[in-house]
């Protein structure tokens, strides 16, 4: 038997195999969608697929402890840059979401659904266990949540001050405050919903109205919502074969190598592909829930589940989209989804969960 | 709180509570997780068959293609109407969206005109969503493709290529066989037929066009295309071939018929010509007449203004639809009623100019002294035929003018027949409840008072005095008895040579139009009808439309006769000044081509040209003279 080297036995391969085949799949359908062609989209995925995972390795070596100790100032940072490209965009005269770094666009929002995660969980770390069902533990995270969601709403984005928020919100939820606050925070919700409606910009509402009855506007901005489900469902059980959906190639689906891209793949993979796709992704979330559970330190249990959160929020959101089960908002499918920032924030929080899993193999659990 | 007290908050409390809410949250995830697959499942499974269909609905396009229509030949085989390659380009105004920018922009590509434009809008407003709108046809290669280069940013707009009628003779032929056009919202609507609402489908509108329009039809082809988003065709994936409409044969000889049209010149008028074997219709003109081509590819407002502002009628077929008084080319059918009455033709007659009827005196247009019945048809003499009907009364007459066809509604393909008035007394009681007078008589023997005819109708008459058989006119082969008629060969021997003499006799009306040939002689007879009162102005010259018709019927050769015709020329001023030259000319035509042209030519050069240029540079200074008030208006 070949000894294994413990440098190489450290490398989480079941994860890596579990990552490359989700992207794999993914570059095969970006593939199919480019019309049986490796560009535009396939090969520049996967290469930012590669970077990125070893930049996850790279963020699962480094120990906990740095992020418990630059939470708040990381937080603090990715605040100032969404006022920057807030305070950018009322200067430009229009809404804008990156800030251009000459090498990259930054889309600082995505660094907050991490950054949120981490700074409530190092709040929540920090703060007496007999504070945790008071008012103490409940304003400061409110406030911290609602900043940044306000200005992402600003930018407009609904998707993604959805997303930060539902971070956060994991994030109080698993600390132990009072269950019934969640509760009464949801039926609140309900019942406001007609104002936050209201509040809406038109565009967004009405893609809220036409989430509702698709078929109310079949050519306008139902369409995307119609020719999804019409992929979907034509693809059946097996789908119609790779490169033969005729919805992708004929251009009906739109957005089918990014936001749509699910149903570009159903058509021509079928439920299977689905069921496999949703399968994979199961596995994943397994593993970040599992790691939040044995995590040997109280931040790494509330940055494991606040971060799996984030991740599901991703895969949820997208998938009940192109279902016609919400409204078209543009959230993309986590590693499947042609783009980089959407895999960059899931790499980063996969690298964050792979350090808390690092860190619970090493010395004893501690919880402050 | 309330009273209940909490547990006691401990870090092990925490880390328990930490797990129990994880576990509900990975829960939570689970159980959408399902949810997602058991939606995901139903889409794709239970609602498959519909979403089937809807991706094929979207994938494949099934366009029908129209057929080609059936041709219309003449005798030998050579087309009336044809069909010639079209590239065409349509709106369908469903899918049309942004329409100002989208007829901007084919305006620009198409170079298309103020009227053409104008024709477009009025197009637009009356067809309803899914009814095509012709924007040009027969466009040329590169305003095609200049087309299809833009066609992502013209929504609704569908090029073809596909075919166009044609009708190589043009006006010639505009009366006889009519036009197609697009289908109306109407004939859709009864129909349903997807087939109406095809771009670049026509079904006759009017003439042999419409009365054929099942046979000439055809049966579409059908092609399945492959189509993106965005109605870009990506391949063919079937195609079904049309199968085109069946041929009409007709009667008509297209060289004769092309013939006649143009030797008719600026005048208004109609001629028929009817070969008395058969009662085959070999010309059938109505003049001036419409370009029917025009007409197919959607008629611009303006010219069809021009057209109505015509005071000649244009859109009026004065063949079977215009009503004349028939004057004198009444008089051989008088004769023969009259010996068949017991007259004896070489009875005689004193013509003094006129003729006394109690205190009234019917004029005669000479003064012809002692005349037989063959003389008097030669020298056209009122006060013989006066004499005649006077003696007889119309109630006699009348029967003969019936069996020689006039009054009578032909059963002819495609037209619509007017057909006039032979008056008799009960006629004139049941319409105006007053009794018959000799007067009444002696207006309708000389073909004027109650009398009206079609110029059909005199080619038919002229045609039964011809062959002494019931001939019935056709344009096709359709059967008739044609029975002999039941006049003694006497009768119709008189009534032949007075016409023989009007033609060939001395001093006979239409003395001028004999026919240039050797060995081939016409017969005929003249007409003059009043078209104001018989005593006021004389009808020579003047307003154009208070000068006298002018009527000649005729029959070649004399001996054995082949051809029977008719021709009317309103306003011409006289049978033998107008109407007898062009009988002369076209009778020619029919023995001796080559002799025929040269007269036609030589007429033609005095025009100025053949009838499509004269037509041109007619509507080019109407539509001049209309834009002139207000050149602001019109770029």
């Amino acid at each position: 038997m070949i000894p294994v080297p413990p440098a190489i036995q450290r490398f989480p391969w079941k994860l890596m195999a579990l990552l490359a085949a989700i992207c794999g799949f993914g570059l095969l359908v970006l593939y199919s969608a480019a019309g049986g062609n490796w560009s535009p989209w396939a090969w520049q995925q996967g290469v930012r697929f590669l970077v990125f995972l070893g930049a996850a390795l790279v963020i699962g070596r480094l120990p906990l402890r740095l992020f418990e100790d630059f939470a708040y100032i990381g937080y603090i940072g990715v605040l100032a840059l969404l006022m920057a490209v807030e305070l950018l965009g009322f200067v430009g005269g229009g809404s804008q979401r990156w800030l251009n770094l000459g090498f990259i666009n930054l889309q600082p929002s995505e660094l907050m659904k991490v950054a949120i995660v981490i700074a409530l969980a190092r709040f929540y770390t920090q703060l007496p266990p007999g504070n945790t069902r008071t008012f103490t533990a409940l304003w400061p995270a409110l406030l911290a949540i609602g900043f940044p969601a306000a200005l992402v709403m600003l930018q407009p984005d609904l998707g993604t001050a959805l997303a930060i928020s539902i971070g956060g919100v994991v994030v109080m939820f698993v600390a132990g405050l009072p269950f019934w606050w969640f509760g009464s925070a949801a039926g609140a919700g309900v019942a406001a919903l007609p104002i936050l409606f209201s509040m809406l910009h038109d565009y967004q509402q009405k893609r809220v109205l036409i989430f509702l009855d698709p078929e109310s506007d079949p050519l306008g901005a139902g369409y995307h919502i119609s020719q999804s489900k019409i992929a979907i469902g034509s693809g059946g059980i097996g789908g119609k074969g790779f490169l033969n959906g005729s919805q992708s190639h004929l251009d009906y689906l739109p957005e089918g190598h990014t936001d749509f891209i699910f149903a570009t793949m159903a058509e021509e993979w079928g439920l299977i592909g689905g069921l496999a796709l949703l399968f994979a992704f199961f596995l994943l979330l397994r593993w970040g829930t599992r790691v939040a559970l044995r995590a040997r330190t109280r931040f790494g249990q509330l940055t494991a589940a606040g971060l799996t959160m984030t991740i599901f929020f991703y895969i949820a959101i997208n998938l009940s989209m192109v279902m016609g089960m919400a409204p078209v908002v543009g959230i993309p499918l986590p590693l499947f989804s042609y783009g980089g920032s959407s895999m960059l924030t899931i790499m980063t929080c996969v690298g964050i969960i792979l350090a808390i899993e690092n860190d619970s193999k090493t010395g004893t659990r501690r919880f402050h | 709180m309330f009273g209940k007290k909490s547990p006691p908050i401990t870090e092990a409390w925490r880390g328990f509570t930490f797990t129990r809410r994880a576990l509900v949250v990975g829960g939570a995830q689970a159980a959408v997780g399902v949810a997602l697959a058991a939606r995901m499942a139903y889409i794709s499974v239970i609602d498959n068959e519909r979403y089937v269909l809807e991706a094929e609905s979207n994938r494949v396009n099934l366009t029908l293609v129209p057929p080609r229509r059936g041709w219309i030949v003449d005798r030998n085989g050579k087309a009336l109407a044809n069909n010639r390659v079209s590239l065409r380009v349509d709106i369908i105004p469903d899918r049309l969206h942004n329409k100002e920018n989208v007829l901007g922009q084919l305006r620009t590509l198409l170079r298309l005109d103020n009227d053409a434009m104008e024709r477009i809008e009025r197009d637009l407003k009356a067809a309803s969503g899914f009814q095509p709108v012709a924007i040009a046809e027969d466009m040329t290669e590169q305003e095609y493709s200049s087309i299809l280069v833009h066609l992502p940013e013209l929504p609704g707009v569908a090029p073809q290529r596909g075919f166009a009628r044609n009708y190589p003779t043009g006006a010639a032929v505009g009366h006889l066989i009519g036009y197609v056009g697009a289908p109306t919202a109407e004939e859709y609507e009864k129909v349903k037929d997807p087939l109406y609402i095809t771009p670049g489908y026509k079904t006759g509108k009017d003439g042999l066009e419409k009365y054929f329009q099942q046979m000439l039809r055809g049966k579409p082809g059908a092609k399945r295309v492959e189509v993106t988003a965005r109605g870009k065709v990506v391949r063919e994936l079937s195609t079904q071939p049309d199968v085109q409409g069946k041929t009409v044969h007709l009667t008509i000889d297209a060289d004769l018929q092309d013939y006649v049209a143009r030797r008719m010149g600026p005048e208004s008028g109609a001629a028929v010509v009817i070969d008395t074997h058969t009662g085959d219709i070999l010309a059938f003109v109505s003049m001036p007449s419409f370009d029917p081509n025009s007409f197919s590819d959607g008629i611009s407002n303006s010219e069809y203004s021009w057209l109505r502002a015509d005071d000649h009628q244009p859109l009026i077929n004065k063949a079977t639809r215009g009503l004349y008084p028939p004057g004198s080319t009444l008089k051989p059918m008088a004769a023969i009623a009259a010996i068949e009455h017991g007259i004896d033709p070489s009875e005689r007659h004193t013509c003094i100019g006129g003729y006394r009827l109690g205190s009234r005196f019917f004029r005669c247009l000479g003064t012809h002294g002692s005349l037989d019945m063959p003389h008097a048809i030669m020298k056209s003499c009122n006060s013989y035929f006066y004499w005649v009907a006077h003696r007889l009364g119309y109630d006699a007459i009348a029967p003969t003018a019936r069996l020689m066809g006039l009054g009578e509604e032909f059963q002819l393909a495609g037209s619509n027949q007017r057909f006039g008035t032979i008056p008799d007394s009960a006629w004139k009681m049941k319409k105006y409840d007053q009794p018959w007078s000799a007067s009444d008589s002696l207006n309708a023997v000389i073909g004027q008072g109650y009398v009206s005819v079609n110029p059909l109708q005199l080619a038919v008459m002229a045609s039964r005095i011809a062959s002494g058989r019931r001939l019935y006119p056709r344009l096709v082969n359709r059967q008739f008895k044609n029975e002999a008629l039941p006049f003694s060969a006497e009768a119709l021997a008189t009534a032949r040579e007075g016409m023989n003499l009007v033609v060939n006799g001395p001093g006979g009306t239409a003395g001028r139009s004999r026919l240039p040939l050797d060995g081939i002689a016409m017969a005929g007879k003249t007409g003059t009808a009043q078209v104001r009162g018989l005593n006021t102005g004389n009808g020579k010259g003047g307003t154009w439309r208070f000068r006298d018709h002018g009527l000649f019927i005729g029959f070649a050769p004399v001996d054995n006769p082949r051809y029977a015709i008719s021709v009317i020329i309103e306003h011409g001023m006289g049978g033998s000044r107008a109407a007898a030259p062009v009988a002369k000319d076209v009778l020619t035509f029919i023995y001796d081509r080559e002799k025929g042209m040269e007269a036609l030519e030589t007429f033609e050069a005095g025009w100025g040209g053949t009838i499509k240029e004269r037509m041109d540079r007619n509507y080019a200074a109407w539509k001049a003279g209309i834009a002139a008030p207000d050149p602001g208006l019109a770029q």
